[in-house]
């Protein structure tokens, strides 16, 4: 449902933390679970605002549905792209509930003031992430882990049938971290979403993803299933790290443990 | 498990919050705060040297010419009520305008410099004399709004450094350093005029909403509708943006077109403000943060509020000027840097 077809992108400026990226081709499958893997600066951030459409590439395109994402609207791919960042800091206090009502903003025309439709699916959201006890609390004041919890509910409010997740579980305790995991493994289950997320923690992806993107220097290194592209060559090529890589029964999953640093 | 049950029990909670339906806390909002303005409009310019009935001053059986209540009222003290008025919501209003889009809550026009450009434009036309006008636009409205973008100009480029949000730091230097640099331009211009004029300029500073006719009011109305005009689209996209840029683009915000839209309001806002009644500062500050205490963060909710709140509440500090030390009428802009400069040291130090 959404291709990346030969994308070549850089950022105009010299900014010091845009990387390019070189004929990249990614193809996710609707209703597929895809981790995006690669070390620091190889352009999986980058990639996912392409997906999102907040840049758009120089060379080649993306396709949602069959269209390039350029002929959408910035409202119409809201209401089919939801993007959930690494950390939300609010300017001011809302209400967990306020930060989920703002995901049916591409879903309301200008003036439109959200109504009893709005509040339900709101609140579906935040049932489904498990927050509907935050509603009323302020956002500030929650955990790391309630927090992004919501931002995955104001997301999915957005009725978005493809969710995007920058390192959902990067600032959260072992924890949280299992607890998002089941999360978003649920709503692709459950709901059918199409979830694409960049993380740097591999034993997440093994355990949660259909499709892993491996990504070095603005380049994709390989393509497939877990089984296929996570190997010991790959998180050497990757992280420069000999790695431990075997199926754990218990899990039921792939687990990859480092071992050294190479070289 | 069910929805609407907590919809519904959360909807009990009696005060305008946020788990109220949107709609509901609007119409409580505009009805309260609207009334809290038109009360203190309407009964602010009773009070002064010669006391005068409301009854009376309304009384349409007698012809305005012996009405001399209604001569008071409506000739005397209506232009200063309602300069207050507008200046106060336009204010209030652009300071939460740019404390949204800077992601910072101690931005407004007189902190972050834009006031004091306005002043500049207003003060070279008041000093030197132009007779430029465009369409319905006079010479110091017109002055003001080209000094108030060079500023907004500057603070947008600052701002568009770092994802536009500013930095308290960067915020603040940026503040002090376009108020010292307008402040001595301002300075070099009176140097140059003749006494009189200077004297005159002085007093137009210190911010003041004397100013004796309806003609100035309507001199600086089409900044301020336009700017109001445009508000009035800005509210949703305000919110998206208190969570980021990035996050308001993923929610269909065009962030480029809106980050345009609120600095070009502001400016206005703010020009027809200060053409009006000189650079009257902490109006931005402190009307928008005492209305979240009352009404919660939600901008549909805040700018509004601001705008009633803060024509009330100037129209309120120019009854405090003008009996404080009665005869004597001190100028607004001096009542509101007592409150506001205190209130944003408060502000400073509970943030750090």
């Amino acid at each position: 449902m959404l291709r990346v077809e030969h994308v070549s992108f850089e950022y105009v400026s010299s900014d010091p933390a845009g990387f390019s990226l070189r004929d990249v081709n990614v193809n996710v499958p609707r209703g597929s679970l895809t981790g995006l893997l690669g070390p620091n600066g190889c352009g999986k951030t980058t990639l996912l605002k392409l997906l999102s459409g907040v840049v758009h590439p120089q060379h080649g395109s993306i396709v949602l549905d069959g269209r390039p994402l350029t002929s959408y609207s910035r409202r119409e791919v809201a209401r089919r792209v939801a993007v959930v960042p690494q950390e939300t800091h609010p300017t001011f206090d809302y209400t967990a509930l306020e930060i989920v009502l703002m995901g049916r903003h591409p879903h309301l025309r200008p003036f439109q003031l959200e109504g009893p439709d709005d509040l339900a699916v709101a609140w579906d959201a935040l049932l489904a992430t498990g927050t509907g006890h935050l509603a009323d609390r302020s956002y500030m004041t929650l955990s790391g882990g309630e927090k992004q919890r919501v931002v995955i509910a104001s997301a999915l409010a957005q009725a978005a049938e493809v969710l995007l997740l920058d390192e959902p579980t990067a600032s959260l305790d072992l924890g949280y971290q299992l607890e998002i995991a089941s999360l978003l493994s649920s709503l692709n289950l459950d709901r059918g979403s199409t979830v694409v997320l960049a993380t740097h923690d591999l034993n997440l992806a093994a355990s949660l993803c259909d499709h892993l993107v491996l990504m070095h220097a603005g380049r994709v290194l390989a393509y497939g299933a877990p089984a296929d592209v996570l190997t010991p060559a790959a998180v050497q090529q990757l992280y420069n790290v000999e790695a431990d890589i075997r199926f754990h029964e218990q899990a039921g999953h792939l687990t990859v443990t480092p071992v050294k640093r190479s070289r | 498990m069910s929805a609407p049950d907590s919809v519904q029990s959360a909807a009990a909670t009696p005060v305008i919050n946020a788990a109220r339906p949107i709609r509901t806390r609007l119409m409580l909002t505009v009805a309260v705060y609207g009334t809290l303005a038109l009360a203190t409009c309407v009964l602010t310019p009773l009070v002064g040297s010669t006391p005068i009935s409301l009854a009376r001053a309304f009384d349409r059986s007698i012809p305005l010419a012996d009405n001399v209540d209604a001569q008071i009222f409506f000739i005397a003290r209506m232009p200063r009520v309602l300069s207050g008025a507008l200046v106060g919501a336009a204010l209030a209003s652009a300071g939460v305008v740019f404390q949204a889009i800077l992601r910072n809550p101690l931005a407004s026009p007189f902190t972050l410099g834009v006031s004091a450009g306005a002043s500049l434009g207003a003060m070279v036309v008041i000093i030197f004399g132009a007779s430029l006008t465009f369409g319905p636009l006079s010479p110091v409205p017109l002055a003001s709004l080209a000094g108030a973008a060079v500023a907004a100009a500057m603070v947008y480029r600052l701002a568009t450094l770092k994802d536009h949000a500013m930095s308290t730091s960067v915020l603040l230097l940026a503040g002090v350093t376009l108020n010292a640099f307008f402040s001595a331009v301002i300075t070099f211009v009176q140097y140059l005029a003749d006494f009189t004029r200077v004297a005159r300029a002085l007093r137009w500073l210190m911010g003041d909403l004397d100013v004796g006719s309806f003609a100035p009011i309507v001199a600086a109305l089409p900044l301020v509708v336009v700017a109001f005009v445009i508000f009035a689209f800005l509210p949703s996209s305000l919110n998206l943006l208190s969570l980021g840029s990035g996050s308001a683009a993923t929610r269909g915000v065009d962030v480029a077109r809106a980050h345009r839209l609120a600095f070009l309001s502001a400016s206005l806002a703010t020009a027809g403000a200060v053409s009006l009644a000189g650079p009257i500062g902490f109006v931005g500050i402190v009307v928008p943060h005492l209305v979240r205490l009352m009404v919660g963060v939600d901008h549909r909710i805040v700018l509004p509020a601001s705008a009633l709140f803060g024509a009330a509440f100037l129209v309120a500090c120019d009854l405090v000027a003008r009996i404080v030390l009665a005869p004597i009428e001190v100028p607004v802009g001096i009542i509101t840097a007592l409150i506001g400069g205190p209130f944003f040291l408060w502000l400073l130090v509970r943030k750090g």
